[in-house]
């Protein structure tokens, strides 16, 4: 089996495949965690997700970050088991964040309501313009590029081998199904592919004769001077669930605040379509600050260290693509997570192991299949 | 020559000279302590890139002593970690 992509679910695909008893190559064009992977945070969020498959994943996920946490080393990944407080402004806000929760609940999502007091408790340096919200004990963190190199690392201990400075330009077919790659570097036999390419899966598709529509959908971080601890949890507004599920094309923000192990506290969240563009936008930037200190005022007098910016493999129904293309026998996709990549990854590569060695699924895989986006492709 | 105060003295500076390129002259090496270990910290790049001159001036911490040209009466005081630990509660 070859993946192709080396950010945290190609490292999670080969993995899960190693451990399952496949032999295993990961070709990469760039470098480990290059692109997505290295641009976000690191969350791995259940409180942000609405009771529907993408909560399946994530719940599964969340068991097998826990494992990973033993397997690998927590120090290893910086796996920090933070929290989350999701905030609303009005008692409008808080009933339907309460709602939320309690459909979340039912799926197997802790969750706490917490009034004012108990936010100004949590939270010290929390707005008072804030009349509730709920804390989500699950929600943890990791960094996501030493969990990426964690897991291939693993993996290459198993007997998995990792090739970067390999490009992959099209496919082989013997009899009607893929066979092998074609790479800047030569063919590379393989009985199965898996096209863990990101953002860049879309591309990756199209050189393999079977395209899929994921797109990319810009997003920065800003990073403060380090402090103490001034920020305790992930913290965002209410809003940001609406915007992660629109559609718009045009600027969306809202604001996700959380202080990290080092002391920096990291500010993010914007979304934008504007194609492969990577360039930093100063009004984007100065509107995610604006937001950061409506949230906690405090902020206001400290400095921003740097800005760093990325994108998020969009698909048109915001779920990912996981599993085999009926197009193409051979080609599995697992690609197309947006902006929860890091948090689904370990699901992700276990539902694809189970999969290729024909296992029972720990999750339903038909709502991920790729013969859903097909008829999508413009 | 006109001077700046450091910490319990003073550090003559001429002009167009940076904070840190004054107190270099003056033979002084380190104005931050790290905010876990208390290990010394000065000049390293000195271009404004690697933030490790961060010092405290006219009360405002995290100020680049290679990038603050030196002026009359600055108070210019030694930082200890990250120079917000009235944040901390």
């Amino acid at each position: 089996m070859v993946v192709v992509g080396a950010g945290i679910v190609g490292a999670a695909c080969a993995y899960y495949a190693t451990r399952a008893g496949l032999a295993v190559t990961v070709l990469e064009r760039g470098s480990v965690a290059a692109g997505t992977t290295g641009a976000g945070e690191g969350n791995l969020l259940l409180s942000d997700k609405q009771a529907g498959p993408e909560l399946q994943l994530a719940l599964r996920s969340s068991v097998l970050w826990n494992e990973l946490g033993e397997q690998l080393g927590s120090e290893a990944i910086e796996l920090e088991r933070k929290g989350g407080l999701v905030v609303a402004g009005t008692a409008e806000g808080v009933t339907a964040l309460r709602e939320f929760a309690a459909e979340q609940r039912a799926l197997g999502v802790a969750s706490e309501p917490l009034d004012q007091a108990q936010l100004r408790a949590a939270e010290p340096h929390l707005s008072p313009a804030f009349a509730g919200g709920a804390f989500y004990p699950g929600d943890m963190q990791v960094q996501p590029m030493l969990a990426a190199a964690s897991l291939l690392a693993a993996a290459c201990r198993l007997g998995a081998v990792l090739r970067t400075g390999v490009e992959v330009t099209g496919s082989t077919l013997t009899g009607g199904r893929l066979s092998g790659l074609r790479t800047s570097t030569g063919p590379v036999a393989a009985d199965y592919v898996v096209n863990a390419a990101g953002t860049w899966g879309g591309q990756l598709s199209a050189r393999l004769g079977a395209e899929l529509p994921i797109l990319p959908r810009r997003g920065f971080v800003l990073v403060t001077e380090p402090l103490p601890r001034v920020v305790r949890h992930k913290v965002y507004s209410a809003d940001y669930v609406a915007n992660v599920a629109s559609d718009s094309a045009g600027l969306e923000l809202s604001p996700v605040v959380e202080g990290t192990r080092s002391g920096t506290v990291l500010i993010g969240a914007s979304r934008e379509r504007v194609g492969f563009d990577t360039t930093i936008s100063i009004p984007v930037v100065r509107r995610l600050a604006a937001q950061a200190v409506a949230l906690f005022p405090v902020l206001a007098g400290i400095n921003l260290l740097r800005v760093y910016g990325g994108l998020r493999p969009y698909c048109p129904d915001h779920l990912p693509v996981i599993g085999a293309d009926s197009r193409l026998p051979g080609l599995l996709h697992a690609c197309g997570h947006e902006g929860a990549g890091i948090g689904l990854s370990p699901a992700t590569g276990e539902l694809i192991a189970d999969l290729i060695t024909g296992r029972a699924p720990g999750v339903d895989p038909k709502p991920f299949a790729p013969d859903r986006l097909i008829g999508a492709l413009t | 020559m006109t001077v700046f105060r450091f910490d319990d003295g003073e550090i003559g500076f001429t002009a167009g000279q940076t904070v840190g390129a004054a107190l270099i002259d003056a033979g002084i090496y380190s104005w931050r302590l790290t905010r876990r270990h208390g290990r010394p910290r000065g000049l390293f790049c000195g271009i404004g890139v690697c933030y490790d001159c961060l010092v405290d001036i006219d009360g405002t911490p995290n100020q680049r002593a290679c990038q603050v040209s030196a002026a009359a009466g600055m108070t210019v005081t030694t930082q200890t970690g990250t120079g917000h630990d009235d944040l901390a509660r």
